[in-house]
This record gives structure tokens, sequence and C-alpha cells, in this order.
């Protein structure tokens, strides 16, 4: 009899769904690794595995709700400030059972509390914790949501392309149809409303029903921060097409310029009145990720829904109860995420000190990083405005893309397996991104966002910069290789067509160098 | 009885082959495909004067107080998978509980009871149960390494836990525990979990096979989400039954397949009546392919028989199943005559090798006599996979990018705990044996209660952290319960609830033979309440019985 699980009859959506972000160039970097080249793996914005370190008051706090058995310690003192032993009293009473229960599967409501309130500062609206729901990292909702969303293969969700690989994934696997919308590299990757009724248009050409749409603020991979003019034109387009807006909001730390802060959808949305602000409904996703926590390793996020009916959420709240909890520990860095050290504690200013020092230096990373790529040639890049990636393009001849055919690989696929082998830098293709198709041609733009490292200290950092740079200089030398492949087949047309390829920088970069 | 349980799921089958064709026409897509934006009716306006007037004054936000009558997505245009899913653990009777627990902080008086006792839950350390201090002072450490090098630590922390941690960050790259893993766990520690796995097993365990998850949960979802093409394709499950299976089946839109287990002889598992089960379902169409064992049993307590396992194992084998064991609560074991076998272990011991049966075993912190449950670790060690099959596993798993990494240093922990010489061996033993005896005690307690009650009858809890008591309810509370169109056991269930606090789940929630009435009740309250809940029970059913008595 034969097995019941062959690769033949597996679920067709798990077989189409792509996460481009650990596919192919991730194992095969994990390959070259094995056999012992140094690999510098780009492929996550994960800023603790470059060895940003996190930031101390929240470890402390949530050491201690580990082990509460050190609060009653007469000892305690010596090891932890007053402020973070009376954070961990405040979180652990806000639990029944401390970090070992089970959590209301919504999350604990005295941190949902917390997460309102934050959110009622930041936009000057009221937020209320009963339509919060803390999830295992912003992933967890953007899935939870779409699951309730998506019914079938006519039913469309709007995309941003180059988008985060999150929601094709997610998408594909819940049967759904991704609607791509394109970014305007132009135009600072802005999000074009012309372009995106297009999308909406051709989408029920063929049937589909545009029931969401996905902005990613600022943007992964693309770092722009959406202006308020823009973001009302989205809500307005939301508005006039009946179609949820799902904001990924999980970068609104990370912004390295003055002239265009971050600006919730929400606050938007509320500034626009009724009857918009009354019907627009809108999911917003936040993270302990990203910013300048970066607790990757955490899984703690949430999402606020904004108009979404009761009967709505009743159901979303049945589905996140399947799931039983989101894990404590988290939901507690998020509390005090929402509700970090204020002037005065003891603790404010290491806290204040530490994470500025992180913004500060992501800002000048950003600035090396735009200025470095604009300074090769071949390359152009967008000023990084927020979020973790720069992003740049690189413009490649075509012969490179008929080599690529000729060894059978998709042409950005292709290229970062050669990049891989050439420097070490392990990247992923555009193609996984998406991509804007131009001059006819699948998969032409590639683009190399760079985290820029974290460095424990100031020399290590220029160690790390001086890496980036000789990468980025290196590019141009793999890209004569490639050319010189493909001389030998073919001799070059005119055209030059770009591709698109991605890199965040990495551990080993770190690891290597320290 | 047999037979008309078998009649009894054909009839089930075929119900939710109803639903799911039902499903696939979901002629609300339609119409929302050509809604456009109206002006509110005048009836709406006044209906959400009426509603929100009648609502609670405090509590509406701006967004609450909105209208929806406009907004794209409709309690009719969500995912239908998701309406139809039902998770009975936590449904309206804990609602209702919820309600009477704010009821008492506004007035202590308010009800005949000063507090609520969560009985429906597998949630240990809510009601009380202490974590295991090793485990937590190495959790605590890794969460804060900064600590770890100074002298004052020695003074706290025990001398194995600040090693264990030091071991634990050497696995983790960068010693980064605020980073992203690999998708299936960091590799360290998933050979930690192995060496755990064999020498509970006496056969080898490979890393690769093992991913750590945020609880079983997650787990339990993948293999669904891979299994699952269409209503077409079904799963076996155990009636009674942990809901987890039956709403994951909903979500991915499968079918669930019903075996029952016979409380006659201790919620046997009869392979003979699965088997006849299987064939109803594919004499329907049904592509059958995987079946679910819970072991020990969730809600029935029962730990299977190595021969039984044996049996199982040959069946999966013979009709091409995958077999999914749960095995999340592997350690809790009251029965002295009862002992726990993975099922991995049982089928190497047939002689049957990787490529002979495809097997997942499931295990979670949140169980045993860790009860970690807020902490979502967990892992399934997959076996019997072609690589293309894992590599799409992978993939599944990394969408998610990682599970928490707490958890999975937790996941390690349970199963490499102290050994022999550890300076903590004394204090973990003494602590996870005090758990393990104290469960073992509040069992049999609640166990000759509820056999002393009037009409009820209970299996003994031979493992895991449930009792399943079958009750005889009279015709009258069955008719009470028609009238207010509530299932017996619920409405039994929401009585006992006003009257005493204590909350369980009604049978219905998990599956029963048809025309029986049972709940769960978890015997996770502390010892020193146990007497209280027997005498509050006790005092409920007999006034219960008085009223319904025919």
């Amino acid at each position: 009899m034969s097995k019941s699980l062959d690769y033949e009859n597996l679920n067709e959506n798990v077989k189409k769904c792509q996460y481009a972000v650990r596919g192919e160039l991730y194992l095969r970097a994990s390959e070259l690794q094995k056999e012992g080249k140094k690999i510098i793996f780009t492929n996550v914005g994960n800023p603790h595995a470059l060895g940003q370190k996190p930031l101390t008051f929240p470890r402390q706090v949530v050491a201690l709700c580990q082990a509460p058995f050190l609060l009653d310690d007469p000892n305690v003192g010596l090891l932890f400030p007053a402020d973070a032993i009376t954070k961990a009293k405040h979180y652990l009473s806000l639990t029944s059972g401390g970090l070992g229960a089970y959590s209301d599967s919504r999350g604990l409501p005295g941190v949902r509390k917390e997460v309102a309130e934050f959110i009622e500062r930041r936009d000057g609206y009221p937020s209320d914790p009963e339509l919060i729901f803390l999830t295992d990292g912003a992933s967890k909702g953007v899935m939870q949501i779409l699951q309730s969303i998506i019914r079938g293969a006519h039913d469309g969700i709007l995309v941003p392309v180059p988008q985060y690989p999150l929601y094709s994934a997610t998408i594909s696997l819940l049967g759904g149809s991704l609607v791509p919308y394109y970014l305007e590299e132009t135009a600072n990757w802005g999000l074009d409303i012309g372009s995106l009724r297009q999308s909406v248009a051709q989408a029920r050409s063929q049937g589909i029903t545009v029931r969401a749409m996905v902005i990613i603020n600022p943007g992964n991979p693309t770092g722009q921060c959406l202006s308020e003019a823009n973001l009302k034109e989205i809500l307005n387009f939301c508005y006039q097409n009946n179609v949820v807006l799902l904001g990924d909001e999980v970068y609104q730390q990370n912004i390295y310029q003055d002239e265009r802060p971050f600006i919730s959808s929400r606050k938007v949305l509320m500034d626009m009145g009724p009857p918009i602000s009354k019907a627009v409904e809108l999911v917003s996703f936040h993270t302990v990720s990203k910013g300048y926590w970066g607790e990757c390793g955490q899984r703690g996020g949430y999402f606020e829904m904004t108009n979404i009916s009761p009967k709505t959420v009743e159901e979303i709240y049945k589905v996140a109860s399947i799931s039983l909890s989101p894990n404590v520990p988290a939901q507690i860095f998020m509390g005090l995420m929402m509700n970090p050290p204020k002037p005065g504690d003891i603790s404010y200013d290491q806290f204040n000190r530490e994470s500025k020092g992180i913004l500060e230096s992501l800002r000048k990373r950003a600035h090396i990083m735009t200025d470095g790529f604009n300074s090769c040639r071949n390359v152009v890049c967008n000023f990084t405005e927020g979020a973790m990636y720069s992003f740049p393009q690189i413009r490649l001849p075509p012969k490179a893309i008929e080599a690529a055919k000729s060894a059978g690989k998709v042409p950005d696929v292709f290229y970062c397996l050669k990049l891989l082998e050439a420097t070490g830098i392990s990247t992923v293709p555009g193609s996984g991104f998406g991509q804007k198709e131009g001059y006819g041609f699948p998969s032409a733009n590639h683009h190399l966002a760079c985290g820029g490292g974290h460095a424990r200290d100031h020399g290590q950092f220029q160690e790390i910069q001086r890496q980036i740079h000789g990468a980025v200089r290196g590019l141009p030398r793999v890209l004569e290789n490639v050319r010189g492949e493909v001389v030998k087949q073919k001799k070059a047309s005119a055209a030059v067509y770009c591709w698109d390829f991605y890199v965040t920088c990495c551990k080993n970069f770190i690891t290597n160098y320290c | 009885m047999r037979k008309f349980a078998a009649e009894k799921s054909k009839n089930l089958l075929a119900h939710r082959k109803i639903c799911a064709v039902s499903l696939q026409h979901p002629t609300a897509s339609v119409f929302s495909s050509q809604s456009h934006h109206n002006p509110l009716p005048q009836s709406s306006i006044l209906l959400r004067f009426l509603s929100s007037a009648a609502s609670n004054p405090s509590a509406p936000s701006e967004s609450m107080a909105s209208d929806y009558s406009s907004t794209p997505i409709k309690i009719d245009s969500i995912n239908p998978k998701v309406l139809e899913c039902e998770y009975a653990v936590r449904g309206e009777i804990v609602n209702l509980a919820q309600k009477l627990q704010e009821d008492l902080k506004v007035n202590p008086d308010s009800h005949p009871f000063d507090e609520i006792i969560y009985c429906n839950i597998g949630n240990p350390q809510s009601l009380g149960q202490q974590p295991i201090t090793f485990f937590r002072e190495v959790l605590a450490l890794c969460d804060h390494p900064a600590i770890l090098d100074k002298g004052e630590t020695q003074g706290i922390f025990s001398a194995d836990s600040i090693e264990r941690a030091f071991q634990i960050l050497d696995q983790i790259p960068g010693r980064a525990t605020g980073a992203y893993s690999h998708s299936q766990g960091i590799k360290g520690l998933r050979d930690t979990i192995c060496s755990g796995i064999e020498a509970r097993d006496g056969f080898p365990a490979d890393p690769n096979d093992i991913f750590l998850t945020d609880g079983a949960s997650p787990a339990v979802h993948m293999m669904m989400q891979l299994l699952i093409r269409s209503e077409n394709d079904g799963i076996l499950c155990p009636i009674p039954q942990y809901p987890l299976y039956s709403a994951s089946i909903a979500l991915h839109g499968g079918s669930l397949v019903p075996y029952y287990l016979d409380e006659a002889t201790g919620w046997g598992l009869e392979v003979s009546d699965v088997k006849k089960q299987l064939e109803t379902a594919r004499s329907k169409g049904i592509d059958v392919r995987a079946l679910v064992v819970i072991n020990p049993g969730n809600p029935t307590g029962q730990v299977l028989a190595e021969s039984n396992q044996q049996q199982i194992v040959d069946f999966c084998k013979n009709e091409g199943l995958v077999l999914l064991a749960d095995e999340v609560y592997q350690e809790n074991i009251y029965a002295p005559d009862k002992q726990f076998h993975s099922f991995k272990k049982v089928a190497r011991s047939m002689g049957y090798g990787e490529k002979d049966i495809s097997l997942v075993s499931f295990q979670s912190v949140s169980k045993g006599y860790y009860g970690e449950c807020g902490k979502r670790g967990g892992y399934m060690e997959v076996t019997g996979f072609a690589p293309e099959i894992r590599e799409q596993m992978y993939k599944l798993a990394s969408v998610n990018l990682c599970s928490n990494i707490s958890g999975q240093i937790l996941a390690s922990l349970v199963m490499s705990p102290p050994k022999v010489g550890d300076e903590s061996y004394e204090s973990y033993t003494a602590e996870r044996d005090g758990i393990l005896s104290s469960l073992a005690r509040r069992a049999k307690t609640l166990e000759d209660a509820l056999n002393s009650l009037e009409g009820v009858t209970c299996n003994r809890a031979e493992g895991a952290m449930y009792l399943f008591p079958r009750i005889s309810l009279p015709n009258k509370a069955i008719e009470a319960a028609k009238f207010v169109k509530t299932a017996p056991d619920a409405f039994y269930a929401r009585r006992l609830l006003n009257a005493t606090g204590v909350v369980v789940v009604p049978g219905s929630g998990f599956g029963q033979v048809p025309g029986t009435w049972h709940f769960r009740c978890t015997i996770l309250p502390q010892e020193d309440r146990i007497s209280a809940i027997v005498s509050r029970l006790t005092d409920f059913h007999k006034a219960f019985m008085d009223e319904y008595r025919d």
C-alpha cells in the first residue's frame, strides 16, 4: 500500500506556496557553509543574530517573571534594579499563574490595555482593548486575518510588489488569489492609485472579488514611508472599493529621516472623519521583532481591528482560541514595548541610551548604505526612509538572462547563486518578492537590501562597513563573471534589463569578525 | 450499542458531506463582488441608534459605535470554514464563567460562591501549580544572560542551572535568544531533544526529524494543512476527542471520520471498529489519510496497552495511513499498572523502520508535571516521510519563521531534566514527584466522588489530566434542556456553573455516543480545594436530581 502522504497527493496549496526568504538560495548557502565556506546570510531582518544586543530593561523584567521566586530573594537587588522588580510584579499581577499559564486567547487583558493606551497616545484617538489581539509575532496575526477573509480562489488580496513574501505564501496556502499592485521605484517606491485601480479592474475582469489590500508602511523590502496624502488616497480607495485594509506597520519605530515621520493608517482614517472613518475596515499589525527592540526570537505581536463587525471579531476570537493563547513571555515584551521606562525611572537613562544608540546607528547605516550603493557602477538606490533594508537596483546585460535560461534557472535565482559562489553573500532572488515586469521580460530588477550589520562597537562597525562596501564593490565583478559566461554563448543585444535581488546582512558576518 | 454507534457515525459522516458540499457554493461571494457603497438606509441608522443606546454606555469607542452594514466583510462573507469550526474548551460555558467572575469582582455576594474554579482546561499553573524551579532558573538566565558572569548570580541560582544556561547559549548562534532561529528550531536544542527521545525509547532519533513549534497545536495544524486537500480527504479521529482535531480539520476543509472509544472497556480502542469506520468512509468516497490517536487519552484518560498499539501500527501500515500520535500527556501516568510507550518505540520494536510507516509524534511543554502552558513550547517528531515531503514541511514552518525561543529552550529542558548527581537533581525530583503523586490523588478522589453520585459513572483516569464522567440525565432534565434549546449536557454544565462556580466542558464538545451525556473535568485544582469541589459538586448534583428526577 502506498504512503498516505506522497508528494503527488499533498495539499496543492502547500506545494504552490513559496517562501522566498528561506528558499533555494538559503539551502544552497547552508550547504556551502557545511562545506566550510564563510557565508554571509542575508535573508531575514534578524538584528540580534547580527550582534545587536537586546535592550537591558525588558530582559531584566522578563527574567524576573520567568523566575518569580527571585522576587522573594533578599539578594535580588544585587542583580536587578528596583524598577525592573516593580515592573515584573506588575506583569505577574496581570496573569493568573504567571508565565506558565495560558492567557486569554486574545492575550492578557492588562497588556491589551497597555497596547490600547499606546495607540491612543500615538494617534490621539481612543482604542478599545477588546479589539486588540496579541499574537505569536505579527505573522500569526496576518495568517489569522487572511484565514478569515479568504474563502477560495475567487477571493483576491491586493499585495504590493515588491512585497514581504509572508503575504504571497499565506495567500497561496489559504487558496486565495494574490492581486499585485506595483510600487513605483522612480517615485521613491510610492503607491500610485492609478496603478492600483488598474490592478483591481484586471482582477475583476478575471472574476476575482478583491477583498482586502495589504500595505507595508514603512515598506519591506522597499523602505519607504507613506505620506499622509498617500494614505488618504489609499483609504479613499478602500472605501470606494469596499476593501479591507491590512496595515503592516511593524517598522513604525524604524524611521531614518525627519521629513516624513511614520503616520498610522488608523490615525489618518480617524482624521478623515465620517463616513469613511466609520466604514473602512482596518486591521493594523505590530511586533516586538522590529524597531530598536528587534526581539525576533520572542514571537510577540498584536493586531488591532477597526470597524470590523462584532460578529466577525467573535469568529476571529474563536479561531484564536483553538491555538489556546499566544506565548506569555512575548506578551510581556509587548507590554514593555508599549510602556517603556519613563523619565525619572531608575532604568530610564540606560534604556534611553540603548534605544537611541540603536536607532541612531541604524540611521547612520541607512545613509552609508544608500551612498555606498549609489557610488557603484550600474547601481541606483532610493534612500532608506524606514524599516531595515536598502533596496538598490542593479542593471545587468540581457546576456545574463540568456545564460540563466540555458542553465534552467530563473534569471535572478541564477544571479543569486552566482553571487553566492563568488562572494559568500547569501541572498534572496527578487522573484520571491515579486517585481515589475519590465520590457516584457520576466523578473528583471535586481535589488540588494542590506541591514548594515549590528556592531558591538565602533571599530567593529567600521570593519563591517568595509566588508559591505567590499561586497557591494564586488558586485560588478560578479556581473562581469556572468557576462563572461554569456559572451561565450551569444553576442549581447543592446537592451539593458534590470533584475531584483534582496540582501540583508547576517550573523556570520559578526561571528566571523568578532 | 456498538452497532448503533457505527450507524450514527455514518450519519455524522453523511451530514459532514452535505455541509462540505454546500460550502463549495458560497453564493455570498457573488453578492459581495457586486456590492457597492450605498448610503445607509434609514432603518439601519435607526437600528444602530437603538443598539448603541441599549449597549453599555461606557464601553464603545469610536469604532465600536460604527454601523457595519456598509463594510465589506459580513459574517456571511467570511471564510465558511472559520464559521464551521468549533472549539468547545473555550466556548459558551467559559464565556459565562468570565461574566460571573466579573460579577463577583463588582459584588462578591452576587452568586452563591465566592470564586470561579476553572476545570475546563488543562492549564495547571493558572490553578496554582508551581513551575519546576530548575527549568525557570535556566529560562531566566537565558533571557538575561548579562548576569551569567556576575558573582552574585551564583548565590541566587543553582550551579547546574548556570551551567545549563551556558550550554544552551553556546548552542544558539551568536548566543542570541532574541533572534529568529532555524525554522525547525535551534539545532543544538533538537540534538538534546533527540537524546531525550533515545533515552525514553531505546531507539535513535534524528534532529532533522524534529520540528519545534509554539505548543503542539501549530504542529497539528501543519499536518492537517499538508494532508487535507478537500472535503473528500478524511482524518480518523477518536470520539470523544480533543476538539483541536475537529476544529483543525474543519478549518482546513477536510472531513472528520469518527471512531468510537468504548466506555465500557475503559475507553478501549478496538481496531476492528476503526477498520469498519474506515471502510464506511471509503465507501462514501472519502480518501482517508491519517489516524489520530491520543495516548494518554484526552478527554478520556486511558493509557493504551502496548499490544493495542501494535495493532494500531499494523493497521496504519496496512491501510496506508499516517499515524498522528498525540503524546503530549506522556509524563501524566497515574495507574501503577500502566506505562507510556511511544508509538515510535512500538513501531521500531516491531521491526518497522523509517520507510515502513509514516508516524508523527506530538509533544508539548504545556502538559506533564511541568504544565508550562503559557510558554507555547512543543515539537513534533516526523518519521517515514519522503525528502520532498520534508521539504514541504520545512517550507510551511519557514513561513512563520520560527517558534518562540523560550518555548524551544523549555522543550529541550523537559526532554533532558537534571540527572543524578546534578545539584538540582533532588529538588527537581521532589517537585516532579510531588506534582505527579498529588495529581494521582486528586484524580482518585474526584473519580470516587463522581462515582458516588446518582446516575453517574466515571472511568478511572489512568493518565492525562481529566475525568470524563457519564451522567444519566432524567428525561425531565432533557426536556428542560430542549426547552432552552441547549444540549442536555451543556444544560447540566451551565447549571453546575451557576450553582457552584465550577467550570466543566460538556461532553458534546468532544463527541460522545449519541444519547449518552458526559462532561470533562480537569483534575488540576490544588489538593486543598478538592474536598470543597467535591462537596459543592455533590450538593449540586443532588439538588439537580431532586429537581428533575423522573
